[in-house]
């Protein structure tokens, strides 16, 4: 149990700590009736995600990514040992998930405006009373 | 000019919903003129891009000049493979966008606008979908595509489409979401989200190619795709999404969003992944095969279950999504399986989208939203009529509809892989789609007509001296799109030959690729 801690846990906390936060957040989608609380569990689910990109781009000791001019010049001219990279945190993953931020906000937006007409046509969030009106509406057509 | 081509075809629908949104809001009639000749400009650079293609091989085009080795440029790469994509996606949302000239807002006209910025913001999204070279903005193009489907279905006036956009969203959201760990794995091991430089690293890795996180992020991504293409366990959300969404939106959203996430799947195996390492593990082409036969004959199934056109219809893509994913996976040695897919995903798109405009125009001129409900359509509408019977023969494999040459295909790679359930599996789909097509034709031509049964008694028929049958055809701007579908689908049959070859040349240049890349 130890050495599993020592080699599988500790030294990639960052990955089992996203994908708990992912199934809590999965597990509320399928298994909750509320639609809002199944949209909690949706952007739990996604900012488990960003969580996962964010800790790839993390370096111990690192700092941010400005390069000095100086350094950046010496670079494009071939000198290899100019810019040190384990100095510098990477950015993509950071900015990646800049865009994933705007998309998943995005997506927020769009449900609960769905949510919000759901309840104007039906009167409640409760999905399973939701599907038993649209069952009653089936019998009209 | 030329050379802008690939990045032309995305701005135009782009601009084209930015100045909707500018102008549009204020004054209607801006919307239609705009709308058409965004979507003409795009058909013109698809083909362009088509004819560059043919003549000089792939195109790169890096976005705004900044390029790879900075690790930040945005590649749009066009190849055999995916600019005949181009081309139908153009001419489907076309067709799409004259369908639905004026009833677009007729119901509640205030929404003109908006439906029209949508519609253009999903062609961008599967432009760019289908053209881009990087794995992260297919992530972020899939979403672009979802978001505006979910708005395009629930757009519409009825109460059960707002309830299928809000299960569609849920389920796409996971779906692009697993894709997205997909991509973080890649990134996580190789560093780059090019899909070429992926290719050639794990091309010049082999362990690292056989890796558990590799195999990980190839089945996350898998997952993802086949949760937006409805592949057979995970397409709940699309029968509901796709029926009770208005008949503009399912014209252009049934043909293409589907079809689009297969391409994914493709290039994803193509030329990320690479065939050959694929072909290395049998095992998961057998095993990806049988669910595919599994979604052939549930489709199909539940097809014949259906009593409402657009359900029954939304179940055949279902079934469709199984030939496609079960051709791509038969791993034959002359790639004929994988050929017949992209070959059925162009045919598959223009026989949905002639059936989908079709049933389209029944429900709007006729009513008809149940199969008994079209009894009489032949004397009624005959054109519109002929371009469902034709979009109906294609769907079941009649020649020389394009539907018939992709069968073909498929199943000359199926026979040349030893796949026999798959084979089974493909014909007895054409069985049951033939039994559907001519049980509504039976329907549709012999069912009993109110006006027709008075005159049952004469020998001529059609009710001679009782009132005579009315024929009102839907009009021009949905009549003319039906009858252009119908003819491309024909088309497309009859020129199967070269476009068969053409996208051969793809697929064998992207092997090419993988040997040098060794």
């Amino acid at each position: 149990m130890e050495t599993f801690f020592k080699e599988a846990v500790v030294p990639h906390f960052n990955f089992w700590i996203y994908v708990i936060i992912m199934m809590i957040g999965l597990w509320s989608v399928i298994a909750k009736n509320n639609l809002i609380k199944k949209l909690i569990g949706l952007s739990i689910f996604q900012t488990a995600i960003l969580l996962l990109y964010v800790s790839l781009g993390v370096k111990e000791g690192a700092t941010i990514p400005i390069i000095d001019h100086h350094a950046a010049e010496l670079s494009l001219a071939g000198d290899a040992a100019a810019i040190n990279p384990d100095a510098i945190a990477n950015p993509v993953p950071h900015v990646l998930m800049l865009t994933a931020i705007v998309v998943g906000v995005a997506t927020l937006g769009v449900a609960l405006a769905l949510c919000q007409v759901i309840y104007k046509d039906f009167g409640t969030l409760e999905e399973d009373e939701v599907l038993q009106k649209i069952k009653a509406l089936h019998d009209d057509v | 000019m030329s050379d802008h081509l690939p990045v032309l075809v995305l701005l135009a629908p782009l601009f084209g919903a930015i100045t909707l949104g500018l102008f549009g809001m204020k004054d209607h009639r801006v919307c239609l003129p705009v709308v058409l000749s965004a979507l003409v400009v795009s058909l013109c650079c698809a083909i362009g891009i088509v004819l560059k293609v043919h003549s000089g091989g792939t195109l790169d085009y890096f976005v705004a000049g900044w390029k790879e080795p900075f690790g930040i440029g945005i590649l749009l790469r066009a190849d055999a493979i995916n600019s005949p994509i181009l081309v139908v996606i153009a001419t489907v949302a076309l067709l799409a966008a004259v369908f639905t000239v004026r009833h677009a807002g007729e119901r509640d006209s205030e929404k003109t606008p908006h439906f029209y910025i949508l519609f253009l913001l999903l062609c961008v999204g599967l432009f760019g979908i289908t053209i881009t070279g990087d794995a992260f903005n297919v992530f972020v193009l899939i979403e672009v595509t979802a978001l505006t489907s979910y708005g395009l279905i629930a757009i519409g006036s009825s109460k059960r489409c707002k309830v299928a956009a809000f299960h569609y969203l849920v389920m796409g959201t996971v779906g692009a979401s697993f894709y997205l760990i997909g991509v973080g794995y890649l990134y996580l091991k190789l560093g780059s989200l090019n899909m070429q430089d992926i290719h050639t690293i794990l091309a010049s890795n082999e362990t690292l190619a056989d890796s558990r996180a590799i195999r990980t992020a190839f089945v996350f991504i898998l997952v993802g795709i086949w949760t937006k293409m409805a592949f057979f366990p995970l397409h709940g959300w699309l029968p509901n999404a796709y029926s009770y969404s208005p008949s503009g939106s399912a014209a252009i959203l049934a043909p293409l969003v589907t079809k689009v996430s297969v391409y994914v799947m493709v290039r994803m195996m193509v030329s990320v992944f690479g065939l050959d390492r694929l072909e290395a593990n049998v095992e998961w082409g057998h095993f990806v095969v049988w669910l595919a036969v599994i979604a052939i004959v549930a489709g199909s199934t539940m097809a014949l279950a259906q009593r409402e056109i657009k359900k029954m219809l939304c179940c055949l893509i279902i079934a469709e999504v199984g030939y496609m994913v079960g051709g791509a996976w038969l791993g034959d040695p002359q790639r004929w399986g994988l050929t017949g897919t992209v070959y059925h995903i162009l045919a598959d798109a223009l026989m949905t989208s002639c059936l989908f405009l079709a049933a389209g125009a029944f429900a709007k001129w006729h009513g008809a939203i149940k199969l008994e409900d079209l009894s009489g359509i032949f004397c009624k509408m005959p054109l519109a009529s002929a371009g469902f019977v034709v979009g109906g023969l294609a769907i079941i494999g009649v020649p020389p509809t394009c539907g018939f040459y992709s069968k073909f295909y498929l199943i000359r790679g199926a026979i040349e892989a030893g796949q026999w359930v798959y084979v089974a599996a493909l014909l007895a789909s054409s069985l049951v789609n033939a039994v559907l097509f001519f049980r509504i034709f039976e329907i549709a031509y012999f069912g009993k007509n109110p006006v027709e049964s008075h005159g049952h008694g004469d020998d001529h028929g059609h009710g001679h001296d009782s009132e005579p049958v009315v024929r009102r055809e839907p009009p021009l701007q949905a009549l003319v799109p039906v009858l252009v579908a119908a003819a491309l689908v024909i088309l497309l049959g009859l020129f199967n030959g070269p476009v068969v070859e053409f996208i051969r040349t793809g697929l064998i240049e992207t092997a090419a690729v993988v040997s040098t890349g060794r």
